[in-house]
C-alpha cells in the first residue's frame, strides 16, 4: 500500500503573505485557532523546542475619594501579546501591542532571530500546530458577562463616597481620609506549540481605606483593603461600616503610640496579613525562580526538615474568591492545590514552565504575569500556612515579655535569605497581656531560622488580598496564616 | 511600534470633532527596548518590547475633566479613548478642576538629547557573558552572580493639546548591573552589586560596573555583628538620595495641598535641616542619563533649589497646583486622572569646607551605610519615621569591617537637623549627584 500526500493539506512558507486571517476583536475565540496554529508552526519549523502565544486585552478602573470628593476615575484600556521561544534550556519573549497576523509574525520573527533561528526557507513545509479544542473557563464559568454587571462610575463614586462618610463620623483628629477602589478586567488567550489552546477572564477588585490622624506632632497612617476574583458585585457588598470601625480604632490607639525598644522578642503575628512573613521569608525561596538563581537555602532540601513540625504550608489557587484564586495560570495549565511543607518537611516547590525546565520540578500551575509585557514566572497564589491546633489565648499566655504584631506593612527577602517587614501597629504584651501599643518596629532575620521558630499555630486561619511584585511584575495574591507563635526575632526600633 | 506624533495629532482632532469634544489633551510615549541575562556563561533569557500607549484627558461643557489610557493607539482605540474619558469627565473634580499649563507652548530647553546606537543581541549577550566570568574571577569566594542584566532602551514621549501645543522628545539608556552572591565555608552567604548608566552600549562603563561590584563584594565578606545603640552615620550617596526620595513628600505641592507631607503651604522659608544641607531637582544636569524637556502636562523641565542652605527653598509643582499656591508650574507633573508631582534628578551640593573631625580615616566607631534596603516597607513617610536594613561597615581609624545584619531608625525630619557634615566631592550616582553625608545619633539594631 502506498499513502500519498495531498500537498493542498499543507500549508508552504511562500503561502503565508496570502493568508488573510481576520479573528474577532472583541474576544478571545475559536477564530484565533488558525493563526495561532500557522504562527507556532512557523516557530516550530524555525527550529524552536518549544513557542507560546499570550494575548491579552484588559479594561482597568481606578476611582479613588478624598474627603468629601471624588478626585480621581481612571480607566485603563490594553491590548497586548508576548511570544516565548525556547531553544534549550535558554529563551527569549517579545511583547508587541500588534494583535494582527504579520504584528504576531513580526514578533516571532525578532524572537527566533534572538534565538539564532529563522523562518522556513520559501517552499518548505510549515508543521501547523495541532491545538486542543478551545478551553474556555470564561464561557464554561459563565464568566462573558461580568465586566458588564461590574459597577458603573456612579456606583464606585457613591460607595466611595459614602464610605468616607462613615469615615468621618467613626476617626477622630483625622489628618485626611482616603477610600479608593479598582476593577482589572482580564482576557487572555494561550496558546502553545504542546498543543495549549485556552481562555480564561479574570476580574479582579480590590477596595479599602487609608487614614491619616495627627494631634500635634503625634501621627499615625493606617491602610486596610480587602479583595475579590469573581464576583461582579463586590463593591456594593462592601461593609465599609465595619472596616471604618477597624481602620479607626487603629489608627486611633496607635497615634500616641511609643516607639517600640529594639531588641530580641518572641512575638505573636496576627492571623491574616500576618501571613506576609511566610510569603517573604519562604514562599519566594520556593519558587523555581529561586533555584534557578541558586538564591535559596532550600534548593536542595525537598524531602528534609526545613521548618518546627507544628507548621504545614500550601499554595493554591482554588480558594472561592481570594485575590490569588485562578482557574488557570498564565501559561494555560489549569489551578492546583500545592503542598508546600507538611509538619516541617519540605513537599513541593512552586514551578512555571521554564523553571520546569531548568530544574526538573513539575509544573504546579503557577505560571503568572502581570501582562503581556513580561514572561510567566514561578509565583505563589494563594499561600498560607495551616491552621494549628491551639487557642489564641495559649499563645498568649506563653509569653512573659514579648511583642504582638498585629497589622504588618510590606517587606522583602534578599538573596542570602535576609528577610524584614515593617509592622504598622504592634503592641507590647507583658505576661501574657496586650499592654501598651508600640510603632517603628522591624522584623528581621533569616529565612532558613525564622522557619523553625514558628512554634505554636492558633486554629483562626484567615486570609488577605495582597500585591506581590517580582520578575514577572506585580501579581495578585493572597497572604493568610493562623496566629502563629514566633520564639525569638530581632525587632529593629529605637 | 512607532508613533507619527502628527498623525496622532491629526486623528485626535478628527475624532474629538465627531464626538463634540471641543477640549482636550494627549500625551504618549513610545518604548522600544532590549534586555538580556546570563547564567554561568550561557544566555538566561533575552527579552525584547516595542511598546507605545497615550493617555487622553477630555473636558466637557461644564469645564471638568477625565482621562483614559490606552495602549490601542490606531483609531478606533483613540476613539475608544475619547469617549471614555468623556464619559469619566462628569466625575471629575469642580474645584480646582485641571487646566491646560500655561507654559505648554513655551519653550522648552535646548539640550542635546543623546541617543546612541543600539548594540545587537548578541552584542549584549556576549558582554554580559564576558562581565559575568571576570567578575567570577576577581575571587573565589564569588559564586554566582545571580542577579544581572545588561538592557538597551529608546524612548519618545510627546504632548499635545486642542489649543495647538505640541512637542516631543527622546533618549536612550543603556544599563548593566552585576549583584554577585558568596559562597565561603563556615560563613553566611553575602552579597554585593553594582550598577552603570549611559546613554549608549558603547559608552557604557562596564568594567567600572564589574569592580565595584567586586569591590563591595569582597568588602563584605569579613562580617562582625554590631552591638545596637546610636551611631553617627556617613550616608554614602546611594543611601542618602533614596531616603531623600522617599521623603519626597516634603517639595511636593500636591502632597501638601493633600494634607499627605511633613511639610504645609507654611514651611516655605523655615529652617528644616541643618544649614550645611543645599539640595536641587535638575531635571536638565548634565549627567542625567534621562533627562526629559517637559513634564506631563507640556510644562518645559528646569531646576529647582528644594533646600537651600537648610531652608525650604520651594516645592516641586504641576500647573494645577502652581495655581493654587501662587506659584509657577516647575514642570514635574505627571498625566493622570489626578496629577501627580515627582522630582526628576536630585543635586545635593557639596559642602563648602573640610573638616578633620569628620574624615573616615580618622573617625573612630562610625557606621558608613552603602545601600537602604526595603524601601516600600521600613519608610512611614507621612510620619517622617524609617526603619531600615542597611548593607554598610563600621570604620574605625580607616578600618572597614561588614556589618553583618542591622537596621537604622529615625525620624527623616530629625536626621535633616542632625546632619553634622557634608562632603566636599560630589559624587554621580543613578539617581542624582550628592556627596557622603554625615548624621550624628541615629538609633541602630544589631546584636
Amino acid at each position: 500500500m502506498t499513502i500519498s500526500i495531498d500537498p493542498k493539506t499543507f500549508l508552504l512558507s511562500k503561502q503565508l503573505p496570502n493568508l488573510s486571517y481576520a479573528p474577532t476583536t472583541h474576544r478571545f475565540d475559536e477564530t484565533w485557532e488558525a493563526p495561532l496554529s500557522t504562527l507556532l508552526g512557523l516557530g516550530r519549523a524555525a527550529g524552536a523546542d518549544f513557542v507560546e502565544f499570550f494575548l491579552e486585552r484588559s479594561n482597568y478602573i481606578s476611582c479613588l475619594a478624598e474627603d468629601d470628593q471624588i478626585t480621581s476615575i481612571a480607566p485603563k484600556l490594553s491590548t497586548g501579546a508576548g511570544v516565548r521561544v525556547f531553544k534549550g534550556k535558554g529563551d527569549c519573549y517579545v511583547s508587541t501591542n500588534d494583535l494582527s497576523f504579520t504584528g504576531l509574525k513580526a514578533a516571532l520573527e525578532k524572537a527566533l532571530g534572538i534565538m539564532a533561528l529563522h523562518l522556513p526557507a520559501p517552499n518548505s513545509y510549515v508543521p501547523e500546530i495541532n491545538l486542543e479544542l478551545l478551553r474556555d473557563y470564561a464561557t464554561k464559568k459563565g464568566k462573558d458577562s461580568w465586566l458588564g454587571e461590574c459597577s458603573p462610575m456612579r456606583e464606585m463614586a457613591d460607595v466611595l463616597l459614602a464610605a468616607n462618610g462613615k469615615m468621618k463620623q467613626t476617626a477622630t483628629h483625622i489628618q485626611s481620609r482616603r477610600a479608593a477602589y479598582f476593577r482589572d478586567w482580564q482576557e487572555v488567550l494561550v496558546a502553545s506549540s504542546d498543543g495549549t489552546f485556552a481562555r480564561d477572564i479574570r476580574l479582579t477588585q480590590s477596595v479599602g481605606y487609608n487614614l491619616l490622624c495627627a494631634d500635634g506632632a503625634n501621627r499615625s497612617s493606617i491602610g486596610q483593603r480587602v479583595g475579590d476574583t469573581s464576583n461582579p458585585k463586590f463593591l456594593t457588598n462592601w461593609d465599609y461600616t465595619a472596616t471604618a470601625e477597624d481602620v479607626a480604632e487603629s489608627a486611633g490607639k496607635m497615634l500616641y503610640a511609643d516607639y517600640v525598644e529594639s531588641g530580641t522578642y518572641p512575638i505573636i503575628m496576627a492571623n491574616k496579613f500576618g501571613g506576609v512573613i511566610f510569603h517573604e521569608a519562604c514562599g519566594h525561596l520556593l519558587e523555581t525562580t529561586q533555584i534557578e538563581k541558586n538564591t535559596t537555602p532550600f534548593a536542595e532540601m525537598k524531602g528534609q526538615k526545613i521548618a518546627h513540625e507544628s507548621l504545614t504550608a500550601w499554595d493554591e489557587g482554588l480558594s472561592g474568591n481570594a485575590f490569588g484564586t485562578i482557574d488557570m495560570d498564565d501559561e494555560g495549565m489549569p489551578a492546583q492545590r500545592t503542598l508546600l511543607i507538611e509538619k516541617g518537611i519540605l513537599k513541593n516547590f512552586i514551578a512555571d514552565r521554564a523553571g520546569s525546565i531548568r530544574t526538573g520540578h513539575p509544573r504546579t500551575g503557577s505560571g503568572r504575569r502581570n501582562g503581556y509585557a513580561y514572561a510567566a514566572a514561578s509565583r505563589m497564589r494563594n499561600t498560607y500556612i495551616a491552621p494549628g491546633e491551639h487557642k489564641v489565648e495559649e499563645l498568649f499566655s506563653s509569653i512573659d515579655k514579648g511583642i504582638y504584631c498585629k497589622k504588618m506593612g510590606g517587606g522583602s527577602v534578599g538573596a542570602t535569605g535576609q528577610f524584614n517587614f515593617s509592622v504598622d501597629e504592634a503592641y507590647l504584651i507583658e505576661n501574657g497581656k496586650i499592654t501598651k501599643p508600640l510603632k517603628g518596629a522591624t522584623l528581621i532575620g533569616e529565612a532558613k531560622e525564622i522557619m523553625n521558630k514558628i512554634s505554636m499555630c492558633s486554629e483562626d486561619l484567615g486570609l488577605a488580598a495582597g500585591f506581590c511584585g517580582s520578575v514577572s511584575g506585580s501579581v495578585y495574591v493572597t497572604v493568610g496564616q493562623p496566629h502563629i507563635k514566633v520564639d525569638s526575632i530581632t525587632v529593629g526600633g529605637r | 511600534m512607532s508613533l507619527n506624533i502628527q498623525t496622532v495629532s491629526n486623528s485626535a482632532r478628527q475624532i474629538a470633532t465627531k464626538l463634540g469634544i471641543t477640549k482636550f489633551d494627549l500625551s504618549g510615549s513610545t518604548v522600544d527596548e532590549t534586555s538580556v541575562q546570563v547564567d554561568k556563561g550561557e544566555q538566561k533569557q533575552v527579552k525584547a518590547s516595542n511598546r507605545a500607549g497615550i493617555t487622553v484627558r477630555v473636558w466637557n461643557q461644564e469645564n471638568t475633566v477625565g482621562i483614559t489610557s490606552t495602549t490601542n493607539i490606531d483609531d478606533i482605540g483613540l476613539e475608544l479613548a475619547l469617549k471614555t474619558a468623556y464619559e469619566a469627565s462628569f466625575f471629575g473634580i469642580k474645584e480646582h478642576a485641571p487646566d491646560f499649563s500655561p507654559e505648554a507652548t513655551a519653550p522648552i530647553a535646548e539640550v542635546k538629547l543623546e541617543s546612541g546606537e543600539a548594540a545587537t543581541v548578541p552584542q549584549l549577550i556576549e558582554s554580559l557573558i564576558a562581565a559575568e566570568r571576570k567578575l567570577l574571577d576577581t575571587h573565589e569566594a564569588i559564586e554566582s552572580v545571580p542577579y544581572n542584566g545588561l538592557a538597551q532602551r529608546s524612548m519618545s514621549q510627546f504632548y499635545l493639546n486642542s489649543d495647538g501645543a505640541i512637542r516631543s522628545d527622546s533618549h536612550s539608556i543603556t544599563s548593566i548591573y552585576l549583584y554577585t552572591k558568596t559562597e565561603q565555608e563556615g560563613k553566611k552567604p553575602r552579597m554585593g552589586g553594582a550598577a552603570e548608566l549611559s546613554h549608549s552600549f558603547a559608552k557604557l562603563d562596564i568594567q567600572k560596573c564589574i569592580d565595584e561590584a567586586a569591590e563591595k563584594t569582597i568588602s563584605h565578606l569579613n562580617y562582625e555583628k554590631v552591638a545596637s545603640g546610636k551611631y553617627t552615620i556617613v550616608f554614602s550617596p546611594d543611601a542618602f538620595l533614596s531616603l531623600l526620595g522617599a521623603f519626597s513628600n516634603l517639595f511636593n505641592a500636591q502632597s501638601i495641598l493633600d494634607n499627605q507631607s511633613l511639610s504645609t503651604p507654611e514651611s516655605l522659608g523655615t529652617q528644616i535641616a541643618s544649614p550645611l544641607l543645599s539640595v536641587a531637582d535638575d531635571a536638565l544636569h548634565p549627567s542625567n542619563i534621562g533627562i526629559e524637556t517637559f513634564d506631563g502636562e507640556g510644562t518645559p523641565t528646569r531646576r529647582i533649589d528644594l533646600i537651600s542652605k537648610g531652608t525650604l527653598a520651594s516645592f516641586i509643582h504641576s500647573a494645577g497646583t502652581a495655581k493654587r499656591m501662587n506659584a509657577k508650574p516647575t514642570g514635574h507633573a505627571n498625566m493622570g486622572s489626578k496629577i501627580t508631582v515627582s522630582p526628576h534628578f536630585y543635586h545635593v551640593a557639596g559642602g563648602e569646607q573640610v573638616d578633620d573631625r569628620y574624615n573616615l580615616d580618622t573617625a573612630e566607631n562610625v557606621i558608613l551605610i552603602d545601600e537602604l534596603q526595603a524601601l516600600h516597607a521600613g519608610v512611614q513617610s507621612l510620619q517622617g519615621s524609617f526603619s531600615l536594613p542597611f548593607d554598610g561597615w563600621v570604620v574605625n581609624k580607616g578600618v572597614k569591617t561588614s556589618v553583618e545584619s542591622a537596621t537604622v531608625a529615625g525620624d527623616f525630619r530629625e536626621l535633616l537637623n542632625s546632619i553634622v557634615h557634608v562632603e566636599q566631592k560630589e559624587e554621580f550616582t543613578n539617581g542624582g549627584i550628592c556627596p557622603r553625608i554625615w548624621v550624628e545619633g541615629l538609633s541602630v539594631t544589631g546584636e
